[in-house]
C-alpha cells in the first residue's frame, strides 16, 4: 500500500501523505494542500463552489476521491491566471459587481472559463444553461450572466482562439 | 489628477458612483479568506453531537467510547461550561448545550476535539446518550391553548401582542378574508458555519475569528457563557459567504471557544451542509388570517387580523419579529382602523429568527394576497386598488405612528407599472423547451401554457425598534493622502465596504482609502440585519470623516488666516470658497493626522402600550414588484419570465450595489414563492441539503427590470434608505399572485394561500 | 490505504475479486455523496477503493449498423450521450441526460453509475427501460447480459453480485419518436418528482412507456403499450388528444406512487398520466 500519493495541481506536483482513504479531492486541495480558492458549501455536487478542471473537464472536486486523481492534471481557480494578475473572466466579474460574498466566485470563475474554452461564442440562455450547475444565493445570478457575457463579447471581438486561458495573447 | 465621470460629473469612487468591490478581485481570485479558509499550526478539529429527537429527557451521557477513540484530544458536555449555561439574542434561554432535555432535532449535546474530522465523526457516534423520548410539542395553536405542558421554563408563549387603533367596531361594506401560510425557509448562506478560536498563551482570554453578522453581541454573549470578561474575549470577523439573518444568533461560536480554551490549542469547527439546516435559525414558519373591510370603491376601513408565528424551541429574535410581522400588517396604505392578536409561540420545531424580512415576509404575503381579493371583490384591478390606498408621508400606520419617511407608494407603484413587459412571447420562441415551464424537463408544450401577471407592494421598517439602543461606530484618520476607516460593521457581501470608502472619498477628497482589520478592537457597529448598516454604519463613516474634515479645516484655516467655514472640499483638493487658496488635501494635511471615532445613532423608539400603539419604529422604506409568469395548470409547472420592480432607495450611493441586492433578494422571494421549505415531519427534517432543499438556479431566475425611485429621505444621514429587505418582500406575494392570474385565464380557480406554492397545489 | 486504477477490464475484475467488499467507484456522483455524509465507512474501512475512471473497455462506445444497436460502455458520462454522433442515435438518452442539469455532474456521472445506483428516480433508466436494452456484466467468473428489466430489481437493489462489474449496456437504433419527460419543482439539478419515456418503433409499430419514481424501480406499462399499437393511427403518424390522453391514463394505472417530502401519489399518478400522454403526442400529432 502505497504510503503516499501525488497529485498535479496547477502545474506542480504535490504529495500527499498519511491520509485517510475517503477524503475527497477538494479535501485534500483545502486542508492538505492550502488551495483553499476552491470552496466547499454542500459536498453533494449540489452547489458547485468546488468546481475544478480535471484533464480540463468540469467537474465537482467533493465528488472526486482524491486518491484516484492522481495521473490527472487538476486546475482550481488559482491556476486559471497568471500570479496576480485577474484573468479576464475575472475581472469581468469584478467589473460587472457579479460578486458578493464571494463564496460561489470561485466554482462560477472556473465554470465560465471553462465554458467560454469549449464555447467561445455562448450568449444569453447557454450561458445560463452552463452555469446552472452553480448556486449564488447574494446576486440573484443578473450579474455574474452579464459577466460571462461581456467576456465571450471581448473574447469574440478580439480575435476567438488568440487569447489563452489566461486572458494574455 | 481628477478625472470626472463627465456624464454625471461625479469624480469615480465617491457616492452615487457604481465603483467595484475593493475586495472583489481578491474574491475572484480565491484568496479572499473566509472563516473557512483560516487555518493555523496546531490546530485541530471540532465537531458537534446533536440531539436526535424534537423532544427528550436526556437520561444520561456516557463519553468514554469518544474517548477511546485514538486522536480525540476533548470531549465536552453541558458540566464543562464555566459561566452561563444559556445564551440568547434578547432571552438568555438556550442551552450551550442541552443538560436535562432536548428541545429540538438537532440540538447540540457535546463536542470534540480531535486530528481530523473523520475521527471527530467516529469519536461522536462513540458518545452513548440515553433519551427518554417525549410528546413533542409541535402545533403552535396547541401552545396557545396552553394544553401542553411548558416545554421550558420561560413557557410556552413567547410574546403575544395586541393593536388595537381607531375604531375596533368599525365595518366595511365589502369583506375579504383569508388564512394564509408560510412554510420555514432556510437563509442557505453557501459560506458554511466556521470558526476558529485560538487561546491566550498562559490562558484567561481568546481570539475567536468568526464569520458573523454582529460581532459585538456575539462577544457579549461568549464571553457570559466562557465566565471571561469581555476585554479578554477578542473577535476578527472571518470572511463572510453571506448571512440574510443567519448568522445573528450564536451558533458555534461558544463550542469553538471552551474547545480551544480546554486543550490550550487553536480550534476550528465547520458545519457540514446537513449540520448547518438545524445548526442556525429559520424564517418563521406562520399562519395568519386576516379580515379587510373596506367601502364599495375599494378603501380600506379595517383590517383585522390573527399571527402566529412559530418560534420553534428557543426565544432568539421572535418577540421583535412578530412585532414587525403586526405592525405591518396594513402593508404600504392607509388603515384608519385595525384590531390585530399577535403569537409567537415557542414549539419543539426548530428554533426561528432572523431571516432577510423578518417577520414582514409573511405580513406581506398575507396582505398582498388580501389585496387582491378586495380587487375582485370590488371589481377594481390589482394596480388600481392599491393606488386607491397608497400611503404617503404623513399617513399613519395601525400603530397610531405618523410615517415621517419619504413614502412614494403610488409612484413605485406606477414606475413598475410603466415598466415593459416581456417581449418572450408566451410558451417560448421556437419551441425551445427551455423558454418553457419544466425546462430541459421537457414536460410542457406551448399550448400547455398560460401567462399571468401579478403584484406585490410592501412596506418595511429600516433599523431596530421599541426603543432598541441601536447605534454604529467608525473611526477615521487621516494621514498624508490616505483614509484609513475602522469599524466593526460586518461585511456579508451586501457591499459597506465599497460605500465606506466612496463616503470617505466624497467627504474627504481623498482617493486611497484603507480599511482596518473588522473586530471588537472598536465600539460596536450593530448588526448587518435590518437594512440598517448603509444607514447606520455609513452614518457613522460619514460623520466621522465629517468631524475630520472639520479638523483638517480648522488646521488650514489657521495655517493661512482664514475663517475655516469659508473652506470646502473640491475634488480632492481643499480650497477657499471666497478666495483663490487651493491646495491638494495631501498637502493640507502636511505631516499631521486627524483621527476621529464617532458613534452615530438614529433617534430614540418606543415601545408599545397594550393596544399596540407607540411610534416603536424609525424609518421605512418601499417597493412594487411586477411578475410575469407562465404555468403549466394541469402539471402545476411554474416559470417565470419576468419581474419589475420599484423600489424607493431614497438615493443610490452605489447603484450596481443596489441592482445586486435587488436581484438577489427577488431571487430569494423566488425561492419561497415555488421552491423552498424546509420539510417537516413530527419535528424531523425531512430535506437538510442541498438536493432537496432547492435553492433557484441561474435556469428559475428571469429578467429582472428595475427603477430605482430615489427621493433622499431628509432622516438619512446619506438620503440613502435601506435596500436589501424590500426585494424579498413583495416579490413572492407577486409571483403567487400571477400564478393565480394565470390558472384564471385557463378557467381555473385557486387560492394558493401557502407558499412555497407546490405544483400539487396548482394541479390537484 | 489502496486506490487501485485499473486500465482495462481484466485488472478491474482481478481487483474486484480480490477485494469484494472494496468502494467501486466511478464517476462519484452517488457514491461520494455516501463518502462524505459519513455513510461508506465499513467500505473505507476494508481500505481499498478501485476507481474505473480508466478503464479502456468501460470508456469507449460502438455502433453497429447492421445490427442497428449501440453499445455504450459503462463509463460513458451524461455530456458524452449529449454529443453527437450518439445523441442522434440514442435521443431519449440524450434528453434525459440534459436533464441532469448541471454540466459538473454531466462531465463526471456515467450510465453504468446510473444503473449501479438504481434509483428509481435515476434519469436514464426509465429510457434504458423503454428501449428493452441489454445489460452486460462480467467477472473473473464469466461474462453475463440480463435484460435491463431483470437487471433492476428494486429501490437500490440490483442483481450485480459480488465481485462483478457492470460492463455497458447495449441499446437499438429505432426509427421512430423518442421523448423522456421529467417533473421537477426548479429547472436544474432536480430529482425528477415523476418521469417517462415513450419511444416509438415504427418498424415493429409498437410503443414503449417506462416510468421513473412512481414505483419501487422503473416500471414497463404493457397495457398502455398495447393500447397504443392498437389505436395509433400508424399510417398517418396521427393520433386524436383522446387516444393520447387514454394511453396516459393507462400507463398511470400501472404506477405505484407514495406520499414522499418531495411529492404525493396522488400528484404523481396525475403527472404520469400526463407526461404519457404529451410525449405520445409529440411522436402522433392531432388526427
Amino acid at each position: 500500500m502505497p504510503e503516499f500519493y501525488e497529485l498535479q495541481i496547477n502545474g506542480s506536483a504535490h504529495d500527499v501523505h498519511d491520509a485517510w482513504l475517503g477524503e475527497s479531492l477538494l479535501y485534500v486541495l483545502r486542508e492538505r494542500l492550502g488551495f483553499t480558492g476552491t470552496k466547499s458549501a454542500c459536498e453533494e455536487g449540489e452547489c458547485g463552489s468546488c468546481s475544478v478542471l480535471v484533464d480540463d473537464v468540469l467537474v465537482c472536486a467533493c465528488l472526486a476521491l482524491a486518491g484516484s486523481a492522481t495521473g490527472k492534471t487538476v486546475t482550481t481557480v488559482e491556476g486559471l491566471a497568471a500570479t496576480g494578475t485577474p484573468s479576464d473572466v475575472q475581472q469581468a466579474f469584478v467589473t460587472a459587481g457579479a460578486v458578493q460574498c464571494g463564496f460561489c466566485t470561485p466554482g462560477l470563475i472556473v465554470a465560465a472559463h471553462a465554458l467560454l474554452t469549449e464555447s467561445p461564442e455562448a450568449t444569453g440562455q447557454e450561458i445560463r444553461e452552463a452555469l446552472s450547475g452553480n448556486v449564488c444565493r447574494c446576486t440573484g445570478y443578473g450579474r455574474i450572466l452579464e459577466a460571462v457575457a461581456a467576456a465571450a463579447r471581448a473574447r469574440l471581438a478580439a480575435g476567438a482562439g488568440s487569447i489563452d486561458d489566461r486572458g494574455e495573447t | 489628477m481628477i478625472v470626472t465621470d463627465t456624464r454625471t460629473g461625479r469624480r469615480p469612487g465617491t457616492l452615487g458612483d457604481s465603483a467595484v468591490r475593493p475586495d472583489g478581485v481578491a474574491k475572484v481570485q480565491g484568496t479572499f479568506s473566509f472563516s473557512s479558509d483560516e487555518q493555523i499550526d496546531g490546530c485541530v478539529f471540532g465537531a458537534t453531537l446533536r440531539s436526535p429527537h424534537p423532544s427528550a429527557r436526556i437520561v444520561s451521557i456516557d463519553v468514554s467510547g469518544a474517548w477511546k477513540v485514538s486522536g480525540v484530544e476533548a470531549v465536552l458536555t453541558a458540566e464543562d461550561v464555566p459561566g452561563n449555561a444559556t445564551y440568547g439574542l434578547v432571552v438568555a434561554d438556550q442551552p450551550v448545550f442541552a443538560a436535562d432535555v432536548v428541545r429540538y432535532v438537532g440540538e447540540p449535546v457535546a463536542v470534540v476535539a480531535a486530528d481530523h474530522p473523520e475521527t471527530c465523526q467516529r469519536a461522536l457516534a462513540a458518545i452513548r446518550v440515553d433519551y427518554e423520548v417525549l410528546e413533542p410539542l409541535l402545533d403552535p395553536e396547541v401552545a396557545i391553548r396552553g394544553e401542553h405542558p411548558d416545554i421550558h421554563p420561560d413557557g410556552n408563549i413567547l410574546r403575544h401582542q395586541r393593536i388595537v387603533h381607531g375604531d375596533p367596531d368599525a365595518t366595511g361594506d365589502v369583506m375579504v378574508e383569508g388564512t394564509y401560510e408560510l412554510g420555514m425557509q432556510d437563509q442557505a448562506f453557501l459560506g458554511l458555519e466556521a470558526a476558529l478560536a485560538i487561546p491566550e498563551p498562559g490562558g484567561g482570554g481568546i481570539e475567536l475569528h468568526i464569520a458573523t453578522q454582529w460581532l459585538h453581541e456575539d462577544r457579549r454573549q461568549i464571553a457570559a457563557c466562557l465566565g471571561l470578561p469581555e476585554p479578554k474575549v477578542r473577535l476578527v470577523l472571518g470572511g463572510v459567504g453571506g448571512a440574510f439573518g443567519a448568522r445573528e444568533d450564536i451558533s458555534l461560536q461558544v463550542h469553538t471557544c471552551l474547545l480551544a480554551l480546554r486543550i490550550g490549542r487553536p480550534v476550528r469547527i465547520q458545519y457540514s451542509r446537513r449540520e448547518s439546516f438545524v445548526g442556525h435559525v429559520h424564517r418563521h414558519p406562520a399562519r395568519i388570517w386576516m379580515r379587510h373591510h373596506a367601502t364599495t370603491t375599494g378603501q380600506i376601513v379595517k383590517i383585522e387580523a390573527r399571527f402566529v408565528f412559530d418560534g420553534g424551541a428557543y426565544a432568539s429574535t421572535s418577540s421583535p419579529v412578530l412585532l414587525n410581522g403586526i405592525t405591518h400588517t396594513q402593508g404600504p396604505y392607509r388603515c384608519p382602523n385595525a384590531v390585530v392578536d399577535g403569537w409567537a409561540v415557542r414549539t419543539n420545531n426548530l428554533p426561528c429568527g432572523a431571516m432577510r424580512g423578518f417577520g414582514v415576509v409573511q405580513a406581506c404575503f398575507a396582505h398582498e394576497s388580501q389585496m387582491d381579493r378586495l380587487a375582485e371583490a370590488c371589481g377594481l384591478g390589482a394596480v388600481e386598488i392599491r393606488l386607491r390606498n397608497a400611503m404617503r408621508t404623513g399617513d399613519t400606520l395601525i400603530t397610531g405612528q405618523v410615517v415621517e419617511s419619504v413614502a412614494p407608494v403610488a409612484r413605485c407603484i406606477t414606475e413598475a407599472d410603466a415598466l415593459p413587459l416581456p417581449e418572450e412571447p408566451v410558451g417560448g420562441r421556437d419551441g425551445d423547451p427551455m423558454r418553457l415551464p419544466g425546462g430541459a424537463g421537457r414536460t410542457s408544450d406551448a399550448e400547455h401554457v398560460h401567462r399571468g401577471i401579478g403584484w406585490g407592494v410592501s412596506i418595511k421598517n429600516l433599523m431596530y425598534s421599541e426603543g432598541f439602543d441601536d447605534f454604529a461606530t467608525a473611526r477615521c484618520r487621516l494621514s498624508g493622502g490616505v483614509v484609513t476607516l475602522k469599524f466593526a460593521t460586518a461585511e456579508v457581501g451586501q457591499g459597506f465596504v465599497v460605500i465606506a470608502g466612496q463616503i470617505a472619498r466624497s467627504v474627504l477628497g481623498v482617493d486611497e482609502v484603507r480599511l482596518d482589520t473588522v473586530d471588537t478592537d472598536i465600539g460596536s457597529s450593530g448588526s448587518t440585519s435590518a437594512s440598517r448598516q448603509t444607514w447606520m454604519s455609513g452614518g457613522a463613516v460619514d460623520a466621522a470623516c465629517r468631524k475630520v474634515r472639520e479638523r483638517l479645516f480648522d488646521h488650514v484655516a489657521a495655517q493661512h488666516g482664514l475663517d475655516p467655514l469659508r473652506l470646502a472640499i473640491d475634488g480632492t483638493d481643499v480650497i477657499d470658497t471666497m478666495g483663490t487658496l487651493r491646495l491638494a488635501v495631501e498637502d493640507a494635511v502636511m505631516g499631521r493626522e486627524f483621527d476621529e471615532t464617532v458613534e452615530f445613532r438614529h433617534r430614540p423608539t418606543e415601545d408599545l402600550d397594550e393596544n399596540g400603539q407607540g411610534n416603536c419604529h424609525t424609518a421605512f422604506a418601499f417597493a412594487a414588484h411586477r411578475a410575469v409568469v407562465d404555468v403549466d395548470a394541469e402539471l402545476g409547472l411554474v416559470k417565470v419570465i419576468q419581474i419589475a420592480t420599484a423600489q424607493d432607495v431614497g438615493r443610490a450611493l452605489n447603484p450596481l450595489s443596489v441592482l445586486g441586492q435587488i436581484e438577489g433578494g427577488i431571487a430569494q422571494g423566488l425561492g419561497l414563492a415555488v421552491m423552498e421549505e424546509i420539510v417537516r415531519n413530527a419535528g424531523y427534517v425531512r430535506n437538510a441539503s442541498f438536493t432537496d432543499y432547492l435553492l433557484p438556479t441561474s435556469l428559475d431566475m428571469p429578467e429582472v427590470v428595475v427603477s430605482l425611485v430615489e427621493e433622499p429621505d431628509p432622516q438619512a444621514p446619506l438620503g440613502a434608505k435601506g435596500v436589501g429587505e424590500p426585494p424579498c418582500i413583495s416579490s413572492t406575494p407577486a409571483i403567487v399572485a400571477a400564478i393565480r392570474d394565470a390558472l384564471r385565464h385557463a378557467g381555473i380557480e385557486r387560492r394558493l394561500d401557502r407558499v412555497p406554492v407546490r405544483p400539487s397545489d396548482i394541479a390537484l | 490505504m489502496a486506490v487501485v486504477i485499473p486500465i482495462d477490464l481484466d485488472a478491474a475484475m482481478r481487483a474486484a475479486s480480490a477485494a469484494p467488499d472494496a468502494l467501486i467507484l466511478a464517476g462519484g456522483t452517488d457514491v461520494m455523496v455516501e463518502v462524505n455524509a459519513g455513510q461508506r465507512r465499513r467500505a473505507l474501512d476494508s481500505d481499498t477503493v478501485i476507481a474505473l475512471d480508466r478503464v479502456r473497455e468501460l470508456r469507449r462506445w460502438s455502433h453497429d449498423p447492421e445490427r442497428r444497436t449501440v453499445t455504450l460502455g459503462a463509463g460513458v458520462t451524461y455530456t458524452e450521450l449529449m454529443t453527437e454522433p450518439l445523441a442522434s442515435l440514442l435521443p431519449a438518452l440524450a434528453e434525459a441526460s440534459r436533464t441532469v442539469g448541471s454540466p459538473q455532474i454531466r462531465n463526471a456521472g456515467t450510465i453504468g453509475g446510473n444503473l449501479a445506483t438504481c434509483s428509481p428516480a435515476g434519469d436514464t433508466l426509465p429510457v434504458l427501460a423503454a428501449l428493452d436494452a441489454d445489460v452486460h456484466l462480467a467477472s473473473l467468473n464469466g461474462e453475463r447480459t440480463l435484460p435491463v428489466g431483470q437487471f433492476m430489481l428494486g429501490v437500490k437493489t440490483t442483481a450485480l453480485t459480488r465481485g462483478e462489474l457492470i460492463v455497458g449496456v447495449t441499446a437499438p437504433v429505432l426509427r421512430g419518436a423518442q421523448g423522456y419527460a421529467k417533473v421537477g419543482v426548479r429547472n436544474a439539478m432536480v430529482i425528477a418528482i415523476a418521469s417517462a419515456c415513450v419511444i416509438v418503433d415504427e418498424d415493429c409499430r409498437d410503443v414503449r412507456i417506462a416510468l421513473g419514481s412512481v414505483a419501487p424501480t422503473i416500471i414497463r406499462c404493457p397495457d398502455a403499450e398495447r393500447h397504443a399499437a392498437a389505436n395509433l393511427d400508424w399510417d398517418r403518424g396521427r393520433a386524436t388528444p383522446g387516444v393520447a390522453a387514454e394511453i396516459g391514463e393507462r400507463a398511470a394505472a400501472d404506477a405505484r406512487p407514495i406520499d414522499d417530502h418531495r411529492s404525493t401519489a396522488a400528484y404523481r399518478s396525475r403527472a404520469v398520466a400526463l407526461l404519457v400522454g404529451r410525449l405520445v403526442r409529440r411522436g402522433f400529432p392531432d388526427a
